[in-house]
């Protein structure tokens, strides 16, 4: 768990450091595309949440000055899977991000979506020496928290105290300052396979990069296009990517829980590839061009035609009505929306003030999802965008770019996470002189 | 089965859109500010010092280098924007003008760059008889030389030869070089060139006495003797010689002292001046009063 600590401070003096030189990349890698931004940060103090300005509203520090996209490959239901092509991925898109912004940037914050994520709640309640608490009461109280045994190979990636209470008053979101005996924590923690980030840092060091923080595209996906009072209320994002589909369920502007279903959009490819027997990039041609999941009485009598080259006449010259193309595509889709709904229900969506549900991600694009997934998932399903984030370029505002733009809010104003505290004294090795300073400190 | 159709259209092969490695570290290293910089400024200064140490490293490209330097300033030097070939001497009369020329020696037309005017002026002021001299070189090519001579005022009658002085005592010419104008006046004695100032004065108040004057005696270097045409003199103080000068005036033009017989009037004391008679006049005195005895001093 030190090591951890270790590693995460690391990754926070890293990011700091590239606050300071003013330009970061953000990465997020998808099994369908990778996309870069560069971020300029101009005035990295001029809003902060102590002014009353939330983090939706604080985004004008930051400046996207460079963006690309390329074809991932090599990545295989959000997970790296083949290490050389995902790095050329990534010096492609890293490339023509720094090309357009010209400007060389050696920090990078990375998201991806797989690696199995599993979601812990932990308590932690300490008793106050002072009666007043003080930060590094929080720093105790977050390092009383029993941590579960999550597994061998399994790695913390957040690790966000989502409440505070004090004595009989829960609900706060700040206790510094406040007076009472008792002092309890809600804490969510995220792991992962280790092995994912271990492919992760290797890629990233093979581009000469230095990695400023890793995060969860289910989470930044949340963060982007929820809007604040989702995020107040309590909401489940649907971040519905190409290998993956993410969910995360934010309430009083933390994320409480978040999973993912590994199952997304290149199913659908490869499910009307293997159905209409027709290469890959027909098939995703032909479903991002035809595609839908609602089918009317019109589109039987819409035909589409399947081109090949094989030669053989009768093959090359089929055509299929949209409404075969729907029926193929729609029980995956079905699929992966009923996925998602067993695991809010596992989570204990269901028990949530507010049921609403936000989907987005590239393959929420579909025509007619929204009719579909309030089917399966309630009726107060909408369709997400990303919030606009300034210097965005145009090709990148869609849904398909809300775990960037998540990041680059991220990038900009990251959650308090477990390692952003002191740890508490009585944690540091014995004999330590770094206890006795502390303890120094502490007391005086 | 191949397709029989041939493929229209060029055929599509897949290149790998990744940059390679090394084009990526490159690209890297490029956006680079401070390498940029580097590049854009330290490379070209460092080739341009480079190149040009070495070949003046070899002294015969230094010395074509100079050679072409010393040419292209010859040319330019020469251009007849910058040509002298008048000079031009105000102020000096004919024969003065004369002299500086042959003074200044200058062998026109000559480039202005080669003219030293500061020099020059030295030259010409050592010159006695200039008292300031102004160079400018004018456009046109004219050399303009303003003159300011020293006016004889005085001509000093020294034991080799009689000389001319200006007003301040400084020497002008031979009095044998010079045709003069008007007649001067003249003084003598050794130290009399210090006071030119108070002999013009004494000159003025002697005005009257102006014909039969020959001149003024510097006598021991600090007074002066009135000496006339037949060899009388009047003997003036150190100090105030003028008022000195009217007393004997004023008795000349009241008793026609200078008339008379005497040798010399003596106003070295102003309370007690004194007057020589001429022998024979002491004799005819002495006659006159009927006595016989004295000593000669009246």
């Amino acid at each position: 768990m030190s090591m951890l600590y270790q590693s995460q401070r690391a990754m926070r003096a890293k990011r700091q450091e590239a606050m300071r030189r003013g330009v970061m990349a953000i990465l997020d890698v998808g099994s369908h595309k990778i996309a870069c931004l560069v971020l300029r940060f101009d005035s990295s103090d001029e809003f902060r949440p102590s002014d009353g300005v939330g983090a939706m509203a604080g985004q004008s520090s930051f400046r996207v000055i460079g963006a690309a996209t390329t074809r991932s490959r090599g990545v295989k239901f959000g997970e790296i899977e083949t290490m050389q092509e995902t790095e050329r991925a990534i010096r492609t898109a890293i490339q023509g991000a720094q090309k357009m912004a010209a400007s060389r940037v050696d920090h990078v914050i990375v998201s991806f979506a797989g690696a199995r994520p599993r979601s812990y709640g932990l308590t932690g309640e300490v008793s106050l020496q002072t009666g007043t608490v003080s930060e590094c009461d929080v720093a105790r109280v977050l390092a009383a928290c029993d941590v579960p045994d999550f597994g061998e190979g399994r790695e913390v990636l957040h690790a966000q105290p989502v409440n505070f209470a004090l004595d009989h008053r829960t609900g706060l979101s700040d206790p510094r300052g406040h007076v009472g005996n008792r002092l309890s924590t809600d804490m969510h923690l995220l792991t992962i396979d280790a092995h994912a980030i271990e492919n992760l840092l290797y890629c990233v060091k093979r581009c000469d990069l230095e990695l400023a923080g890793i995060a969860s595209s289910s989470y930044v996906a949340g963060v982007a296009s929820l809007v604040e009072d989702e995020q107040e209320l309590g909401a489940a994002c649907i971040d519905m990517g190409g290998g993956s589909t993410g969910l995360s369920i934010f309430i009083k502007k933390h994320m409480i829980f978040a999973d993912t279903v590994r199952m997304g959009g290149d199913h659908v490819t490869s499910d009307i590839s293997q159905g209409l027997q027709i290469p890959m990039h027909d098939a995703e041609r032909l479903k991002t061009r035809f595609g839908g999941v609602v089918a009317t009485g019109i589109d039987d009598r819409e035909r589409i035609e399947l081109e090949a080259d094989t030669g053989d006449w009768h093959h090359d010259r089929r055509t299929i009505s949209r409404a075969e193309l729907i029926g193929v595509m729609r029980p995956r889709v079905e699929e992966i929306l009923e996925e998602v709904r067993a695991r809010l229900d596992a989570a204990g969506f269901d028990h949530l003030p507010s049921q609403r549900i936000v989907l987005t991600g590239g393959a929420s694009q579909v025509p007619g999802l929204d009719a579909l997934a309030s089917k399966i998932l309630g009726n107060q399903v909408r369709l997400g965008r990303p919030l606009r984030v300034q210097g965005l370029p145009q090709s990148a505002c869609g849904p398909a770019f809300s775990a960037c733009v998540g990041l680059s809010l991220f990038a900009a104003y990251p959650q308090d996470e477990w390692w952003d505290f002191e740890v508490p004294a009585d944690r540091y090795p014995a004999r330590s002189l770094k206890r006795a300073v502390k303890w120094f400190r502490d007391n005086w | 089965m191949r397709p029989l159709i041939a493929r229209r259209g060029p055929v599509l092969t897949h290149r790998d859109p990744a940059p390679s490695i090394w084009s990526y570290r490159f690209q890297r290293l490029w956006l680079t500010p401070l390498f940029r910089s580097l590049l854009r400024v330290g490379l070209p200064a460092f080739a341009l010092v480079m190149g040009v140490g070495w070949y003046l490293s070899d002294p015969a490209h230094w010395r074509g280098v100079s050679d072409q330097v010393a040419e292209l300033r010859r040319e330019i030097e020469n251009r007849p924007e910058f040509r002298v070939n008048l000079m031009n001497i105000n102020g000096a009369s004919p024969q003065l003008a004369e002299d500086l020329r042959a003074v200044l020696a200058l062998d026109l037309p000559v480039s202005s760059f080669d003219l030293d005017l500061a020099a020059m002026r030295e030259t010409l002021e050592r010159i006695p008889a200039v008292s300031r001299a102004e160079l400018w070189i004018q456009s046109g090519g004219y050399l303009a030389v303003t003159i300011e001579e020293r006016v004889p005022v005085v001509i000093w009658q020294t034991r080799v030869e009689p000389v001319l002085l200006d007003g301040e005592g400084n020497f002008v010419a031979r009095l044998v070089d010079r045709e003069l104008v008007a007649p001067l006046p003249m003084i003598a004695g050794e130290g009399a060139d210090l006071a030119v100032a108070e002999a013009l004065a004494l000159f003025e108040t002697a005005a009257p006495l102006r014909d039969r004057m020959r001149g003024l005696v510097r006598m021991g270097e600090r007074r002066w003797d009135v000496v006339l045409r037949d060899g009388r003199r009047i003997l003036l103080p150190a100090d105030q010689p003028r008022p000195a000068l009217d007393r004997v005036l004023a008795l000349d033009d009241a008793q026609d002292v200078l008339e008379r017989a005497v040798l010399r009037i003596d106003m070295r004391n102003p309370q007690r001046p004194n007057i020589q008679l001429s022998p024979h006049a002491l004799t005819e005195l002495r006659r006159m009063r009927g006595t016989d005895i004295g000593d000669g001093n009246g």
